[in-house]
């Protein structure tokens, strides 16, 4: 298992570093000179190669490429041309709070998908399955900006329960009903997923033999589905719960436009509109790395759950 | 000692309600892709207004008898530019499945048939695209230049050709060991013509199974994309960027957003139909699933 775990972190590593190529060359040949925007319209050209060589620009790629590199590793990740401040606690401070609406969310998605998948499994073909079927076939089809707007208008506008975006006071850190309709949106896009996979396993479980039996022992149904089902039946949905954290993240970058949720989505596009280089370069760089980790925890877990499969030990 | 009944019982009830249910799915989502491609085939002729013609008379009026679905911040009409929308949301679905198609199954077809470093290679340099998430690639990629539609469609169908050449791959495999193929070998014949007339037109089937999930995926991360400003650009009709247009207004007029949403909800919901439907039909696991 360790052995296993530490060939991931390894691969995880070779991937960040080819993703860092990746990311600073497409940067690189981005258009619009990073001088003349820092200079301004009416600058003269004295004055952007003054920054030109300020910044580094004129020393060739690789050495742009190492400097920028290196200071990654080092934790330096480069000050915001638009912002004239360092990058690292800029992301830091988006990234808590895209966490926290991204952790929320994700425990609504895996908590309630996995709650309605069994309900619709046990209920098969009768009106709750029917129910949840269509719920979650609503939920893929509708994208998140429409469905997050819906919610601001009912919850916001009419019935005025809910902040239809910000996060409240700064001070505070983000205040629990600004999370409420984001988190909906995202929960709302995410479960099906999760729920039509819990379905499916959980159907396929119950007809197992080891199902019947349990059932054949007299055990009650619910510790039936619960401790004979349910265990054996989650393997494949843990798979899919590290898939969803990819569409997590697409979801975030949308539903934090939908409620100006200051978060590491919106840092993004902001950088990317300005053509902001390093906040650029460290979001995406961060966004990726976040994301290997989900894979591999989600495979670490499933490793751990699965007694079929140890990884770095031969098979008995 | 219910429980063995009910499996028994099982067999007759499931293949009953397939059989009722799988044409139902297919015929609505038949239905509604079909509609939708003829208004948008049809949208520049039966539209009743032009989708840029503005009018500072008319801002932001309600749905009447002139304008169904009210009109915008610039007096346009809301449903010309709903149905103008429907093309652009087709093409980019449609567009980008297409791209990747053509980048992604030579590549899966020569992975899977030559194996070895290229294969190795190819597969690694897979990983690492599908390690980021898919937005991010889009946005990546879009970042460069400056955003438009086409380029959107373009970084959308290289988002999803690692989902292709693995598919492709797998098919390949499945396939290489075939006698059929190593006859073609032996014969002498050139890989091209061993890749896409002897392997190609035997893979298919799972390929465009994979490609039918995928348009509603572009259409939905196309749409994700104009919302966020990376994809059309005023003044299109696209629905994803439509909807972003209306967000200030939302108070007010809350027609221009709920026009072109709810049509990208009715077009997702019939492609996903029409693509369950045709895979309960056509995919050869269901179909002994539904015969035991």
């Amino acid at each position: 298992m360790i052995a296993y775990v530490a060939q991931r972190l390894l691969a995880i590593a070779f991937i960040l570093v080819v993703m860092s190529l990746l990311i600073f060359g497409i940067t690189q040949v981005m258009p619009g000179n990073v001088a003349y925007m820092i200079a301004g319209q009416f600058a003269t050209p004295d004055v952007v190669a003054a920054i030109e060589a300020k910044l580094g620009l004129n020393d060739p790629v690789h050495v742009q490429y190492w400097r920028w590199a290196s200071g990654v590793l080092t934790g330096d990740l480069g000050q915001s041309l638009i912002m004239e401040r360092p990058v690292g606690p800029m992301i830091r401070e988006a990234l808590g709070r895209s966490a926290i609406l991204a952790v929320l969310s994700f425990a609504c998605v895996a908590i309630l998908g996995i709650a309605l998948g069994v309900i619709a499994a046990v209920r098969k073909d009768r009106l709750a399955d029917n129910a949840i079927s269509v719920f979650t076939y609503l939920g893929i089809s509708v994208p998140e900006f429409f469905w997050g707007i819906v919610l601001i208008l009912v919850f916001a506008r009419y019935l005025n329960w809910l902040p239809s975006g910000g996060i409240g006071d700064p001070a505070y850190g983000v205040e629990a009903r600004y999370l409420i309709l984001p988190a909906a949106t995202l929960t709302f896009a995410l479960i099906a997923h999760v729920s039509r996979l819990t379905r499916s396993s959980m159907l396929e479980t119950m007809r197992s033999n080891y199902v019947r039996f349990a059932r054949a022992k007299g055990l009650p149904e619910g510790t039936v589905v619960r401790r004979h089902a349910l265990r054996n039946a989650l393997l494949p949905t843990i798979t899919v719960l590290a898939i969803d954290v990819g569409f997590l993240i697409g979801g975030i970058v949308v539903v934090e436009t939908v409620f100006s949720y200051p978060g590491l989505g919106r840092l993004l596009l902001f950088a990317i509109e300005r053509h902001d280089l390093p906040l650029i370069q460290a979001s995406i760089l961060i966004i990726a790395a976040v994301y290997c980790t989900a894979n591999l925890v989600a495979d670490v877990l499933y490793a751990y759950f699965n007694p079929k499969i140890r990884y770095g030990r031969p098979a008995h | 000692m219910v429980a063995p009944r009910i499996e028994s019982a099982r067999p007759e009830t499931r293949l009953s309600k397939t059989r009722q249910r799988v044409p139902r799915k297919l015929a609505i989502g038949g239905l509604i892709v079909l509609v939708l491609m003829t208004l948008a085939l049809l949208a520049p002729w039966i539209a009743p207004y032009r989708f840029d013609e503005m009018s500072l008379l008319k801002r932001l009026k309600p749905p009447s008898g002139d304008h169904w679905f009210g009109t915008d911040e610039f007096g346009r009409d809301v449903l010309s530019r709903t149905l103008m929308g429907a093309r652009l949301s087709l093409l980019m679905g449609i567009g980008a499945t297409l791209i990747s198609l053509v980048i992604g199954v030579p590549l899966g077809l020569l992975a899977g048939y030559r194996r070895g470093w290229l294969d190795e290679g190819l597969m690694r340099a897979m990983d690492v695209l599908l390690s980021f998430p898919p937005i991010m690639l889009g946005l990546l990629i879009l970042a460069v230049t400056q955003p438009t539609l086409w380029k959107a469609v373009i970084a959308i169908g290289i988002v999803y050709v690692p989902a292709i050449v693995r598919i492709t791959r797998s098919v390949t495999l499945d396939l290489v060991n075939e006698e059929f193929i190593q006859a073609a070998h032996v014969r002498g014949d050139t890989t091209r013509y061993i890749l896409f007339d002897e392997i190609l037109p035997n893979a298919w089937p799972p390929i465009a199974v994979e490609a039918s999930l995928r348009i509603t995926f572009a259409i939905l991360l196309g749409a994700a994309l104009s919302f966020v400003g990376m994809g059309a650009q005023p003044p299109s009709s696209d629905w994803g960027l439509m909807v972003s247009e209306a967000r200030p207004f939302v108070d007010s007029a809350p027609w221009i957003a709920l026009a072109p949403g709810l049509a990208m909800c009715v077009t997702v919901i019939g492609i996903n139909l029409l693509g369950d439907g045709l895979r309960e039909a056509l995919d050869p696991r269901m179909r002994t699933q539904r015969g035991a």
